[in-house]
């Protein structure tokens, strides 16, 4: 059995039931079978009848490889959520049903996360850390081009960006539902997976550049080719696209990548949904904590507000960019017969 | 070995067990909604749910204390929820001092964090026992016959199939890294950054074993026919007796969420 | 004492008797470039029993995937009971060539032992209840009935390698093409397997180094080396050819 304390962490964004409130869980499961249902169509038009096995090993193999741990430093050690890295190998579309597969059985056979709220779940860990970690990925293996360290730096990014994404997702999700005191949430939730993305980042980068020394005929030939300085000059209208999806992902964890999240407390007090402080709990003398207290509804629809913005963004500049990596899948589709040693 | 940690099914005989997995999978869906639904403070309800979760894990002789001891899952979060004791606007009812702060628990705030937590055990207890009384293939069948799309049944068919072959292929390669860097040094030991390397070296290979294992796979599907199509076999109609069981379920689980609304 | 020299079986034995499996000067490079058989001639008549000896890399499996069209040109240089494997009839081959890996759990990729053996019949079209019939039987004729709800996971490495077996006699082939049956089993386990090759009706063509097994279950022996026939004959005469066999790195343990 896992560790209570790594078991803590790795859980950390599996929120289980009773955490979100209904109409918080609801939101979410729409988002999450929109995107689900738009990855199915995907995969059932690139009509390669290898796929359906191929996804289901793959998914056994993220869940299989959050099981592979490395030490760190007092009991605590770094693991791989897989997001980025099941949507660098296997592209946007099958990396999100993979990760929907992980996050999916984790709920039902291990109570990893709930059920209600499994629509969350499968938001913050199955889409939004393969389309942002795929589009990460893909833009800054394209600035940094051919040399073999572009692998590295983009796999260990795209990897950060994404657990520090879900684990943004996951505070608002909490936030909104009010179930847990805003700084307090952001800052601990941040903190935490800054260090635990870099774990994630550190694998991630690892087993890409084995791959590439190993097997490089497993990477998308999008990647390859990159890499091999064969790939096509880069368009203009994708630069654009890459350079908007890194800024967008700057604005919107900058608010956050700070201890104190002011950026979200100046919306809400904007709105008016704060009233600077003067409730009842605002009791103590130094008042870093205590002097900030959120009316409970209200406060509720100003993040509510915040996350969908942050949401709508992201999922937005993904799209964009799934665009741009859907020549990776066109070319996987007519790879070699099949081995069978 | 792997199969130790992750089965999760405990073989029996009871009702519990034999009742159709799709009347269960709905009630145990039903259940985890309603009690998301209850608004705070609402312990009437709230005892009502666990009695009859409590009623069905006795009745499905799995074990209460195990499904309790199981339940303790859901602990850590408990940390980041902790928060709103301090946070929800309310009369004061007891302070903690830290150092430099000092925090204030209010009633709003004791009110919700234990709703909160109460809700969240007993789902958790529905989804255990769940479970631990239906194979995961059969809930897998009865998510087909839900009609959750065909592709995603397959997907996690294979995923469940193929879980405890890759976790015990993990298990053996962390087992052969931590011979391996033991014999390097006596402290098993190399920066963290070395050991990141390595650990993602182990992803790396887990990943093309998984790889070429899905190569295989599909050979050996298409020597059996298989041509793209997925092909599965009807579902079984519902027994009456099953069906009336998940209507009075139903019924009973939408009027103690009515009751906390209402009275 | 001379080598006996490689004697093709001819064909005019079989004139009189169905021919099961048939292929004429048959090659095969993998895509990497790699040559793994070389014109191969090869006749199988129905209902016979035939051992693949050979060392490792030889091309035993690619051999075998040949037979239902797996790998291979797909262009009638191989033919099973008179058809010739092309794309236009692989549905039907695959009908007739019950494939089984060596590895039950490339095998057995359904979450219950149902699931397996029921895939074959039901990606051929077959009506529900002739499925749960061959099924039935099928798992009937390997001995694991009531093994249904069973989950491979939870079986011992023989009965998985006797589900495989039933995962393709559930197709009703007229030709089996196992790889490696008894790698691994324990003597029980592949006493058992020994006992249900010997009453298995179909055309048995069986990749084995466990000379053995050879001994009990198979009248008829050809041994590949580097992708070539390198003899072919009764098995007596093969395992009473000491040189042949210390050519062939084979060993009768
Ligand atoms: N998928 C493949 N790609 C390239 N070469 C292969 C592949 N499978 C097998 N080979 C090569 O083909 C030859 C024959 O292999 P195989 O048929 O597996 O031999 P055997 O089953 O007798 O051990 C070997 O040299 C092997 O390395
Ligand atoms: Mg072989």
């Amino acid at each position: 059995m896992l560790d209570l304390l790594e078991r803590a962490l790795v859980l950390a964004l599996h929120i289980p039931d009773g955490f979100l409130s209904a109409s918080v869980s609801a939101l979410f499961w729409v988002l999450t079978l929109v995107c689900v249902t738009f990855a199915v169509r995907r995969t059932n038009k690139v009509l390669d009848d290898r796929q359906v096995p191929l996804m289901g090993v793959m998914a056994a193999c993220i869940f299989a490889a959050q099981m592979l741990n490395f030490p760190v430093a007092g009991g605590t050690s770094g693991h791989v959520l897989g997001g980025a890295l099941a949507a660098i190998v296997l592209g946007p579309a099958a990396g999100i049903l993979v990760m929907t597969c992980v996050v999916a059985l984790q709920a039902l056979l291990f109570q990893d996360g709930g059920i209600v709220v499994m629509g969350a779940n499968i938001f913050n860990m199955g889409v939004l850390t393969t389309l942002l970690g795929g589009a990460v990925f893909a833009g800054l293996l394209r600035l940094i081009g051919r040399q073999s360290k572009g692998l590295v730096i983009a796999g260990f990014a795209a990897a950060w960006v994404s657990v520090m994404a879900a684990a943004a997702l996951t505070a608002l999700q909490l936030i909104a539902s009010g179930t847990a005191q805003p700084q307090v949430v952001l800052g601990a939730m941040l903190g935490v997976h800054s260090l635990i993305g870099v774990g994630e980042g550190l694998i991630t980068a690892a087993a890409l550049s084995f791959l590439l020394a190993t097997r490089p005929d497993v990477l998308p030939a999008a990647v390859t080719d990159v890499l091999s300085g064969n790939a096509r000059p880069v368009a203009k209208g994708q630069v654009l696209i890459g350079g908007l999806a890194i800024a967008a992902l700057l604005l919107l964890l900058a608010p956050f990548a700070s201890a104190a999240p002011d950026g979200l407390e100046r919306v809400a007090l904007d709105l008016g949904f704060i009233d600077g402080g003067r409730g009842p709990g605002a009791a103590s003398p130094a008042g870093v904590l205590s002097d900030y207290t959120v009316p409970g509804l209200a406060g509720g629809i100003s993040t509510i507000l915040a996350g969908l913005v942050g949401v709508l963004i992201v999922v937005a500049l993904g799209y964009g960019l799934a665009i741009l990596l859907r020549r990776r899948s066109a070319a996987r589709s007519n790879r070699s017969v099949p081995s069978s040693r | 070995m792997a199969q130790q940690i992750l089965e999760r099914y405990i073989d029996g005989a009871s009702s519990i067990h034999a009742l159709d997995a799709r009347v269960k999978l709905v009630l145990a869906v039903t259940t985890i909604v309603c009690a998301s639904l209850l608004p705070a403070g609402s312990w009437l309800a709230l005892l009502a749910l666990t009695a009859l979760v409590w009623a069905t894990i006795i009745a499905s002789s799995v074990g209460l204390l195990l499904i309790l001891r199981r339940a303790l899952v859901a602990l850590p979060f408990l940390a980041v929820v902790v928060t709103i004791v301090f946070s929800v606007p309310g009369q004061p009812v007891f302070t903690v001092p830290l150092g430099f702060v000092t925090l204030t628990a209010t009633d709003a705030g004791l009110l919700r964090f234990f709703t909160i937590v109460w809700k969240s055990w007993v789902s958790v207890q529905v989804a255990l026992i769940l479970t631990a009384t239906t194979h995961f293939f059969d809930i897998l069948r009865a998510l087909g016959a839900l009609h959750l799309p065909k592709i995603m049944v397959a997907l996690l068919s294979f995923m469940y199939r193929y879980l405890f072959v890759l976790a015990d292929e993990a298990q053996q390669l962390l087992r052969a890294r931590d011979c391996r860097s033991a014999a390097l040094d006596g402290r098993g030991g190399g920066s963290v950054w070395w050991r990141a390397k390595v650990t993602g070296q182990l992803v790396g290979t887990l990943f093309l074993r998984a790889f070429e294992r899905s190569e295989r796979i599909y050979v050996a599907m298409l020597a059996r026919g298989y041509t793209g199509e997925l092909r599965s076999l009807n579902a079984r109609p519902l027994h009456p007796s099953d069906l009336r069981f998940g209507l009075g379920g139903a019924l009973v689980l939408v009027l103690i969420t009515l009751q906390a609304f209402l009275g | 004492m001379t080598i006996m020299a490689a004697e093709p079986t001819t064909e005019h034995v079989y004139e009189r008797q169905a021919i099961s499996v048939h292929l004429r000067d048959t090659s095969f490079a993998y895509p990497d470039g790699r040559e793994a058989l070389h014109g191969i001639n090869l006749t199988i008549g129905a209902g016979e029993k035939v051992a693949l000896v050979g060392p490792n890399g030889a091309g035993k499996s690619t051999l075998l995937l040949h037979l239902n069209g797996v790998l291979g040109a797909l262009d009638g240089h191989v033919s099973i009971a008179g058809t010739p494997v092309t794309r236009a009839t692989l549905r039907q081959i695959r009908a007739l060539v019950g494939l089984v890996f060596q590895d039950p759990d490339d095998q057995l990729f359904s979450p219950t032992v149902f699931d397996d053996v029921a895939f074959g019949p039901l990606h051929m079209g077959l009506p529900e209840a002739e499925v749960r019939q061959r099924v039935a039987h099928a798992l009937a004729q390997v001995g694991m009935s009531g093994y249904e709800s069973r989950m491979p996971h939870h079986m011992s490495l023989g009965q998985r390698k006797r589900v495989a077996v039933a995962t393709v006699l559930s197709m009703a082939p007229a030709v089996l093409a196992l790889d490696e049956p008894s790698a691994g089993l324990d003597p029980r386990a592949r006493r058992g397997l020994i006992e249900l090759l010997q009453t298995l009706p179909q055309t048995l063509l069986v990749s084995t180094h466990d000379l053995r097994m050879v001994v009990e279950v198979f009248p008829r022996t050809i041994i590949l080396a580097e992708g070539r026939v390198a003899h072919d004959g009764p098995t007596d005469q093969i395992l009473a050819n000491a040189a042949l066999l210390a050519e062939h790195g084979l060993e009768l343990v």
